[in-house]
C-alpha cells in the first residue's frame, strides 16, 4: 500500500534510502474511524492556527522511527497536494502539518498520514491540556555563564603571573573592574537556579545542598567587590564564575530528559478522543467528555471502552489485561456490565453507558488519594552536604576566634577564603555528574529513568513486586501444548471444529492449535459454561473441557482434557509464555518478592518455584488492592520497587517508592512511572539494581578526593592567605579532576555490570 | 599599552557575536531535534529537479 502510493507520486527513492525502510504491513483503517475530526469542536481544539490561507496542527505519531520515515513525511504535499509544508521533529516523534483548509480537511490529512503507516496518536489528553512550553531558560544561562568565565578567565591571567606590583597601574584596574561588570550576569542571573532551590529549601525547613552552595557563592562576590573596590586585590571572579558553569553544566546533564517518552501519562492519554454514539439511529461522533449517562455508544472492532456501560447489542469479547491483568478475554452477555478499559475483540457492539467517563471505575482509580502524592525523600547527598556545611562554619568560627585574638585586621579574609574554598561545590558536581552518566549509561541498556532520584530509590529497594501478566510472561499469546497419545490428523481436525464452535478463551487457545477444518460440521454440539463442551464431527464424539467433566485426574495449570468416543486421549496444558531469563532473573534477586497479578493462580506451583518458598504470591488482585498492599508494605518500612505494565498496576506504580512499567515497544501505553524499561531488558534487573548502589560508592569516592581538594585549600585559607592564584589553580583543577572521575568510574561499572550490550538509539 | 585595551575590546566583542550566536540558535529550537536536520539534509529532492 505503501509502495503503491510512492510508486504512483513518483517517490520511489524511498527504498533506496534505507534497507528496512517502515514498519510492515499495516492494520488497514476503518473507513470513519476519524470522523470525529469532522466535529467542531474537536477541529477547534486540536488545530493550533488558521486562517483562510493554511491551517497549523502538530501530531505525535509514535511509528516514527527511522530517516526514511522523515523523508516520506515531509514529502506528504506529493501525495496529498493539500498539505503544504510538513516538519517532523524526530526526537518528540511530533510533525507539524501546514495545510490548505480550502483544498483539504483535517480528516483527509489524517487519513493520508494512517494510509501511508503514520496513524497519528490523538487522545483525550490532547483535548484537556496544552503542552507546557519547553524550558530553555537553563540554556541561555549556561551560555552566559560560559561566556563570563571564559572572559573572566583571560582577563585574570595578567594578574596570575604579574606577582605583586608588576601591572601597570591603570590597566590592572581597567581589568578588574570589566571583571568585576562581566561577573554580574553570572551572579544575577546564571546562579539563580541555585538560589531558588535553597529558597524552596529554606522554606522547607531543610537544609540542602545548594544552601551551603549560595552562601560560598554569595560570599566569593561579596569579598571580591570590596576586593576590588578597596583596591586590595583582584577578587575571585574567576573561581566564582567557574564553579557555577560548572555546576550548571552538571545539572543540564542530569537533568536530561527523553523527549520521546511520556512518564505522566494518566487515564485520558488512553482513551481516545472520540467515540461514536448512536443518536436516532444517527452514528454521530461525540468529543469524550460530552459522552452522557444513557448514551448508546458503538465499540468497534479492537476499540476501548471508555465508560461503563451495559451491552445492548452484539457480541462482546472483552480483553480486560490492560484494567486487571487477567490474561484471558473474557466473553459478556447482553445486558451485563462492561467496565470501561476492556477492548473489544470481537466485532461491534453497542453500549449503554452507566457512568460518565470521568466517574468511571477505572478512571475513579486515579482520582484516589493516595495516588496523588508521594513523599520525596531527601537524597543522601543533602544529609552529607548538611554535615560538612556545619564542619566548614566551625572552622570558620575556631579561625574568627584565633585571629581575634592576634589579629583583628586578618579575621575578614581568613574568613572568607574558608566559605570561599570549603563550598561542597565538588559534591554537588561529583553528584549531578555521577547521576548523569548513570542516566545516560542505563538508557543505553534501555532502562529509561525519569530523573536523578529514581536512581537513589531504585538503589535503595529492600522489596520487590512484580505483575504477572505483561510482566513476567511476554504479551504475546499464551503457548498450548498437548500431552497424550499421538493424535491422527482426522482427531485434530475434528477436536478443531468442535472447539470451533465455542468462544471460550480457552477452546479458542486450543481451535489455534488444531486448525478449524474447511467442513467444520458439528453435530449435537452442548455446551456447559464453566464445564466444557461436546459435539459430533467426522463421525467422532469429542468431549472438551475440565478435569471434572470428562472424568480425567485434576493437573496442574488451565488444561483442557479431550474425550475421543469416550475414551481419555490427552489433555491440552494452555501456559503463559515466561519472557526468557525470568527465572534466573527471579533466583539472582537477593531481596524478598512479592506477586499482585490480577490472574487466576493457575501458574501457581511455576511461579513458586521461580520465585522461592518464601515470596508472597497474589493472585485475583484487583488494581485497588494491588495499591493496598504496596501501602502496607511501605508502613512496614519497606523500600518497595515495583515492576508492572498495564493500567491495573498504574496505581501501584504510582505508589509504589520506584515503579518501573515495562514496554515491548517505548510508543505504546506506559502508565505513569519512575522508570521505563525495554521488556527484553527485565532479565537484568539485578545488575541494574546493583549499577544505581555503585553510582552512589562513585560519589562518596569522588566526594572523599574532594574534600583533599578542600583541605588543602583551608590550609591557606586559615592563614588569611588563599590568593587567586591558588584559588584559580584549585577549583578548576578539584571540578575537572572530579568530572573525569565521575566519568570513568561510572562507564567502568556500566562495563562491569552490565556489560557491552548496549546499542544506541536514537 | 593602550593599544591592548583596544584589543581587549574588540575581543570582547567578538566574544558577545559568539555569545549571542548561541542565544539565538537556542531560540531558533537547534537543540530541540537534534536528528531530523542532519538527515534532512540528505535528501535529494529527485522530481523537482527533474
Amino acid at each position: 500500500m505503501v509502495y503503491e502510493l510512492l510508486n504512483e507520486h513518483g517517490l520511489c527513492a524511498y527504498y533506496t534510502l534505507n534497507a528496512r525502510p517502515g514498519t510492515a504491513q499495516r492494520v488497514p483503517v476503518r473507513q470513519h474511524k476519524f470522523a470525529f475530526l469532522d466535529e467542531a469542536p474537536i477541529h477547534r481544539q486540536l488545530i493550533q492556527y488558521e486562517d483562510e490561507q493554511q491551517a497549523h496542527v502538530t501530531f505525535y505519531i509514535p511509528n516514527i522511527h527511522c530517516s526514511s520515515c522523515l523523508w516520506l513525511l515531509e514529502n506528504l504535499h506529493k501525495v496529498n497536494p493539500g498539505v503544504q509544508q510538513v516538519n517532523v521533529n524526530f526526537s518528540k516523534k511530533e510533525a507539524r502539518v501546514i495545510f490548505m483548509p480550502q483544498q483539504t480537511t483535517l480528516r483527509k490529512v489524517v487519513e493520508t498520514l494512517a494510509g501511508i503507516g503514520y496513524e497519528p496518536y490523538i487522545s483525550l489528553q490532547d483535548l484537556q491540556k496544552k503542552k507546557p512550553p519547553v524550558n530553555r531558560r537553563i540554556l541561555y544561562q549556561l551560555g552566559v555563564a560560559g561566556f563570563c568565565f571564559a572572559n573572566i578567565m583571560l582577563l585574570s591571567f595578567p594578574e596570575y603571573f604579574s606577582g605583586e606590583n608588576h601591572m601597570d597601574g591603570t590597566m590592572g584596574l581597567v581589568f578588574r573592574y570589566l571583571n568585576l561588570a562581566l561577573s554580574l550576569p553570572v551572579f544575577f542571573f546564571s546562579a539563580q537556579p541555585f538560589y531558588a532551590s535553597a529558597w524552596k529549601g529554606l522554606k522547607h525547613g531543610f537544609l540542602n545542598i545548594d544552601v551551603p552552595i549560595v552562601l560560598a557563592i554569595v560570599v566569593t562576590f561579596v569579598r571580591s567587590v570590596t576586593d576590588v573596590l578597596t583596591g586590595a586585590g583582584a577578587g575571585y571572579f574567576d573561581s566564582m564564575t567557574g564553579i557555577v558553569l560548572f555546576m550548571l553544566t552538571g545539572r543540564v546533564l542530569q537533568d536530561k530528559t527523553y523527549k520521546g517518552l511520556s512518564f505522566d501519562r494518566d487515564y485520558t492519554s488512553y482513551f481516545p478522543i472520540a467515540v461514536t454514539v448512536i443518536k436516532e439511529q444517527q452514528e454521530v461522533p461525540v468529543q469524550l467528555p460530552d459522552v452522557k449517562t444513557g448514551d448508546t455508544l458503538l465499540i468497534h472492532h479492537q476499540e476501548l471502552v471508555p465508560a461503563d456501560g451495559i451491552l445492548v447489542k452484539g457480541k462482546a469479547l472483552i480483553d480486560y489485561s490492560f484494567v486487571t491483568g487477567e490474561s484471558a478475554p473474557v466473553t459478556r452477555q447482553m445486558g451485563e456490565i462492561i467496565y470501561a478499559g476492556g477492548r473489544q475483540l470481537e466485532g461491534n457492539m453497542e453500549i449503554l453507558t452507566i457512568k460518565e467517563v470521568a466517574q468511571s471505575y477505572l478512571t475513579s482509580l486515579w482520582n484516589r488519594d493516595e495516588m496523588q502524592h508521594k513523599e520525596q525523600q531527601a537524597s543522601f547527598i543533602h544529609l552529607l552536604g548538611r554535615n560538612f556545611t556545619w564542619i566548614v562554619l566551625f572552622i570558620a568560627a575556631v579561625t574568627t576566634i584565633y585571629w581575634g585574638i592576634y589579629d583583628t585586621s586578618k579575621i575578614w579574609p581568613a574568613v572568607t577564603s574558608i566559605l570561599i574554598v570549603a563550598c561542597p561545590c565538588a559534591l554537588l558536581l561529583a553528584a549531578s555528574f555521577t547521576n548523569g552518566h548513570t542516566l545516560r549509561i542505563l538508557s543505553r541498556h534501555r532502562l529509561y529513568l525519569r530523573n536523578a532520584q529514581a536512581i537513589e530509590t531504585l538503589a535503595a529497594t529492600t522489596h520487590i513486586v512484580f505483575d504477572k501478566t505483561g510482566t513476567l510472561t511476554g504479551k504475546a499469546q499464551s503457548a498450548t501444548t498437548w500431552h497424550g497419545r499421538a493424535l491422527t490428523v482426522e482427531e485434530q481436525l475434528a477436536i478443531g471444529a468442535v472447539s470451533g464452535q465455542s468462544q471460550h478463551p480457552a477452546s479458542r487457545a486450543v481451535m489455534a492449535v488444531c486448525s478449524k477444518p474447511a467442513n467444520a460440521e458439528v453435530l449435537r454440539f452442548t455446551e456447559d459454561t464453566g464445564q466444557g463442551l461436546q459435539g459430533w464431527a467426522r463421525q467422532m464424539h469429542i468431549q472438551l473441557g475440565s478435569a471434572a467433566y470428562t472424568g480425567a485426574k485434576e493437573g496442574i495449570g488451565s488444561q483442557v482434557h479431550v474425550n475421543i468416543n469416550g475414551d481419555y486421549a490427552g489433555y491440552f496444558l494452555l501456559s503463559h509464555t515466561y519472557r526468557e531469563g525470568i527465572n534466573e532473573m527471579l533466583h539472582a534477586l537477593p531481596y524478598p518478592l512479592t506477586l499482585l497479578s490480577g490472574d487466576h493462580d493457575g501458574d501457581a506451583p511455576l511461579l513458586r518455584n521461580m520465585m522461592g518458598q518464601q515470596a508472597d504470591l497474589r493472585f485475583r488482585q484487583q488494581p485497588h488492592q494491588k495499591l493496598d498492599h504496596i501501602i502496607a508494605l511501605q508502613q512496614q518500612g519497606k523500600q518497595v520497587l515495583m515492576i508492572g505494565d498495564g493500567l491495573n498496576d498504574a496505581g501501584a506504580l504510582k505508589q509504589s517508592n520506584t515503579g518501573i512499567s515495562l514496554t515491548e515497544n517505548s510508543n505504546n501505553f506506559i502508565p505513569a512511572s519512575d522508570g521505563i524499561m525495554e521488556a527484553s531488558q527485565l532479565r537484568r534487573l539485578p545488575a541494574f539494581i546493583r549499577f544505581c548502589q555503585s553510582g552512589k560508592r562513585v560519589i562518596l569516592i569522588s566526594f572523599a578526593i574532594s574534600v583533599l581538594y578542600n583541605i588543602t585549600g583551608l590550609f591557606f585559607a586559615v592563614q588569611g592567605k588563599l590568593s587567586p592564584l591558588t584559588a584559580a589553580i584549585l577549583m578548576p583543577a578539584s571540578s575537572i579532576s572530579i568530572v573525569l572521575l565521575t566519568w570513568a568510574l561510572s562507564e567502568w561499572a556500566g562495563n562491569r555490570l552490565l556489560g557491552d550490550d548496549s546499542h544506541h538509539r536514537p | 599599552m593602550s593599544v591592548i585595551i583596544l584589543l581587549l575590546g574588540a575581543s570582547l566583542i567578538v566574544a558577545l557575536f559568539f555569545l549571542f550566536a548561541f542565544i539565538w540558535s537556542v531560540k531558533d529550537g537547534q537543540y530541540e531535534d537534534d536528528f531530523s536536520p542532519a538527515h534532512r539534509m540528505l535528501f535529494d529532492d529527485k522530481t523537482d529537479n527533474e
